[in-house]
């Protein structure tokens, strides 16, 4: 039986989905500023470590051990988490981890309970299904917090509300806190959230978190972040439970030291986090007493078994590459259509839905590179992209539409003609005739058919020049050779031509 | 030194100035130029758009043309960055051990063309002249790929009466990625219009890159705005003179 999909997001490609936000000056302008101001603040932070290389290096070599051996760090994390009085549950997939989660809440009798911002909750989509049984999660992290309120979708993963402006979060605590006089200053918004939420904290007695990393050794979970929210969530209620995707196990505690310097650095040019969370099994008389770990599988050990796209499974959701890529900039998260925006979500989405959803999103990359120039822990993403689409073009040519479809075609004709000089001359000197169609008085192209389409809505192009390098060369040759046998120079023509420096 | 130049599929196609400015140069520094006229195209194409598969027999067919060329030069940082990022794992995915050998042993051979020029020749002044307004576009792949850094500048500082105009967020892709700008005209069109403000904001008469896929997307709106904002590959300024535009 195949698992069930995750949280439903994806009903456009991606093209689609970008047109529209393309076209909303609001959401783009909010984007740029907001990537702009974390991109400036994350290279100073980390241009001014002499050994931001090294740190790199060791981030991508223990995240790598970890996959390697993940059955056995995660074994060893169950043990460790178990023995310090944790509970430790396994979920094959989003509904097994629903299922697990609303289970543990029923138990306590309540209908709400608190979330830590958790993408991963997201992954699963619990808010819908713990809404669907009658409990209401109640989002604590600000910006989780603004895009619960105004019904909206994170539109990043560190920074769920980015595309949205001061004003507008105004608008939606105006509405949905019942605060029409509320001001506009950050301190107003900032006081209206924690009046809001501390009331939660006091109250409710069930929480929801993800985690950033799990130890191994100790069976230890570490959560780091920026508003207290989480400190919050993680010493006030008698209950936690936190979902973790099962690629999140590091062996040692000790590897934290790489970590907490890259992730803060990279997630939000901070150098370190405000709040930095580490808390083993259960303390009598200090935090909550009951403590569950939800391991998430989710298609993520399929992505474990392919060798060119296990490195995915490194990141740590810092978000840089995020910030780093000049698509998202242009889009933001919502073009994605999925919890996992920009490069990394676009490696990632394909495979948590088998390739079967998300095909588009492997093309949504320029395969510029500036997502991996930042990535502290080096995940090649350009490199898996490329393997993705190698996958989505396999299953295409299975099928007639794909193998009968004009990309298709037109590469299997490019190919063919790639195959042998010949053929490439003969279809350049076709293509000067041929162009005459398209070419305009200016001696310009401005308009071209079908799949080059895309190119001419806002791009000229230069007709093909009257004679190829390759033709210009054999001339020069010609003329060399025959200007030699006249002077007597006895030069003769080599099949190659090669000509000397003057 | 003898050279072989891999002149590329869209040089050879599109832009067979950009080819002959480097034999200019190349020549006009003493060494002598060949040109395997069985040469096509490097596969980044193909590869790039996912079909790995159709790939493989055209980078081979590279590695056999050129496997006995001491020094093969290209201009173009992508196709370079093709060879190098990703020819040992076609290789690898082909299953093919002695086109792995021949791989291993070409890649060191193989230079972009102002790497050659700085790198392996020790040359940054060319004996060009180009007087003008010019601005440097650093295409993704020279940069994050090749890791070029200033070595294209290094160049044209040398140019006399060049005028080198510094292009804000130079490092930012112009939105072309091959089949990226067909696939996703809109984004590509939306990035690509970000680049040209910059172009235009530097006051430049013509802009430049080691690469003319960029410079082909560039030089598309340029001309369709009507700017009269010129592109040329960096091998064309090389190529000039006091006596003789390129």
């Amino acid at each position: 039986m195949k698992p069930t999909p995750s949280s439903h997001w994806q009903d456009r490609d991606f093209p689609a989905a970008a047109r529209e936000v393309l076209e909303d000056s609001q959401t783009r302008s909010n984007v740029r500023h907001a990537t702009n101001v974390i991109q400036a603040k994350r290279d100073a932070v980390t241009g001014e470590l002499p050994d931001w290389e090294p740190l790199r290096d060791a981030g991508a070599a223990i995240r790598a051990h970890s996959l390697a051996h993940l059955d056995y760090y995660l074994v060893q994390f169950e043990q460790a988490c178990t023995r310090a009085g944790g509970q430790v549950h396994w979920a094959r997939d989003a509904a097994e981890a629903n299922q697990i989660i609303l289970g543990l809440i029923q138990r306590h009798h309540v209908d709400e309970v608190l979330k830590i911002k958790t993408m991963t909750s997201e992954e699963v989509g619990l808010n819908p299904y713990l809404e669907a049984n009658g409990i209401r999660a109640h989002e604590t992290d600000l910006a989780e917090l603004i895009v619960q309120l105004g019904k909206d979708k994170p539109s990043h993963f560190v920074v769920p509300a980015l595309h949205k402006n001061r004003m507008q979060v105004r608008e939606i605590f105006q509405r949905e806190m019942h605060l029409p006089e509320l001001g506009e200053r950050p301190e107003d918004l900032a006081a209206a959230a924690r009046s809001y939420l501390r009331e939660k904290f006091f109250r409710l007695k069930v929480a929801v978190s993800g985690a950033n990393f799990l130890i191994a050794e100790n069976g230890a979970v570490c959560i780091v972040e920026s508003e207290g929210n989480g400190r919050m969530c993680l010493t006030l209620p008698d209950v936690l439970i936190s979902l973790v995707g099962i690629e999140k196990v590091l062996p040692r505690f000790r590897d934290l030291e790489v970590f907490l310097q890259t992730l803060p650095r990279s997630a939000t040019g901070e150098r370190m986090n405000p709040y930095n969370s580490i808390w083993t099994g259960v303390q009598q008389g200090d935090g909550p007493q009951e403590f569950h770990v939800v391991l998430l599988d989710n298609r993520r050990s399929p992505i474990l078994g392919d060798a060119e796209s296990r490195q995915t499974l490194q990141c740590i959701r810092c978000g840089a590459c995020l910030n780093a890529c000049p698509v998202y900039h242009q889009t933001g998260g919502h073009a994605y259509e999925s919890v996992y925006a920009g490069p990394i979500g676009a490696i990632l989405t394909p495979q948590l839905h088998s390739m079967e959803e998300g095909r588009s999103l492997p093309y949504a990359s320029s395969l510029c590179g500036a997502c991996y120039e930042v990535c502290p822990v080096k995940i090649n993403i350009p490199e898996v992209l490329i393997h993705l689409r190698g996958k989505v073009v396999e299953e295409d040519q299975k099928t007639l539409s794909g193998r009968f479809g004009m990309w298709n075609l037109g590469m299997q004709t490019a190919a063919f003609l790639f195959a042998s000089a010949s053929r490439l001359s003969l279809a350049q000197s076709l293509g000067r005739v041929a162009q005459k169609l398209v070419v305009n008085k200016e001696g310009m192209i401005e308009h071209l058919p079908l799949l080059l389409s895309g190119w001419t809505q806002t791009r000229d192009l230069r007709p093909l020049p009257e004679q190829s390098f390759r033709e210009w060369w054999a001339e020069r040759t010609l003329q060399t050779d025959a200007a030699r046998t006249d002077s007597g120079a006895g030069g003769q023509a080599t099949g190659r031509g090669s000509s000397h420096g003057e | 030194m003898l050279v072989s130049l891999f002149i590329t599929c869209y040089n050879d196609t599109l832009f067979p100035e950009t080819g002959r400015s480097v034999v200019r140069v190349l020549e006009r520094l003493g060494h002598t130029v060949e040109f395997r006229p069985e040469q096509t195209c490097c596969g980044q194409m193909h590869w790039n758009t996912g079909y790995l598969q159709e790939a493989i027999p055209i980078l081979r067919h590279f590695v056999e043309v050129y496997r006995d060329a001491e020094t093969i030069v290209v201009p173009s940082s992508s196709c370079v960055s093709m060879m190098r990022d990703h020819y040992l794992k076609a290789a690898e995915m082909a299953q093919d051990a002695s086109l792995r050998a021949d791989v291993e042993a070409l890649l060191p051979r193989i230079y972009e063309f102002t790497e050659f020029l700085v790198k392996k020749l020790g040359v940054e002044d060319v004996g060009a002249a180009f007087p003008h307004k010019v601005t440097l576009h650093t295409s993704c792949h020279s940069q994050r790929s090749l890791h070029l850094g200033d070595i294209p500048i290094r160049l044209l500082k040398q140019v006399r009466g060049l005028q080198l105009l510094k292009l804000e967020s130079s490092q930012e892709c112009c939105g072309f990625g091959g089949t990226f700008s067909i696939k996703n005209a809109d984004v590509s069109s939306a990035m690509l219009a970000d680049k040209v403000r910059c172009v235009l904001n530097t006051e430049a008469e013509v802009c430049t890159a080691v690469d003319n896929s960029c410079l082909m997307h560039l030089f598309g709106s340029l001309h369709r705005q009507r700017t009269f904002v010129r592109t040329a590959h960096i091998a064309e300024i090389l190529a000039s003179t006091a006596g003789e535009r390129a």
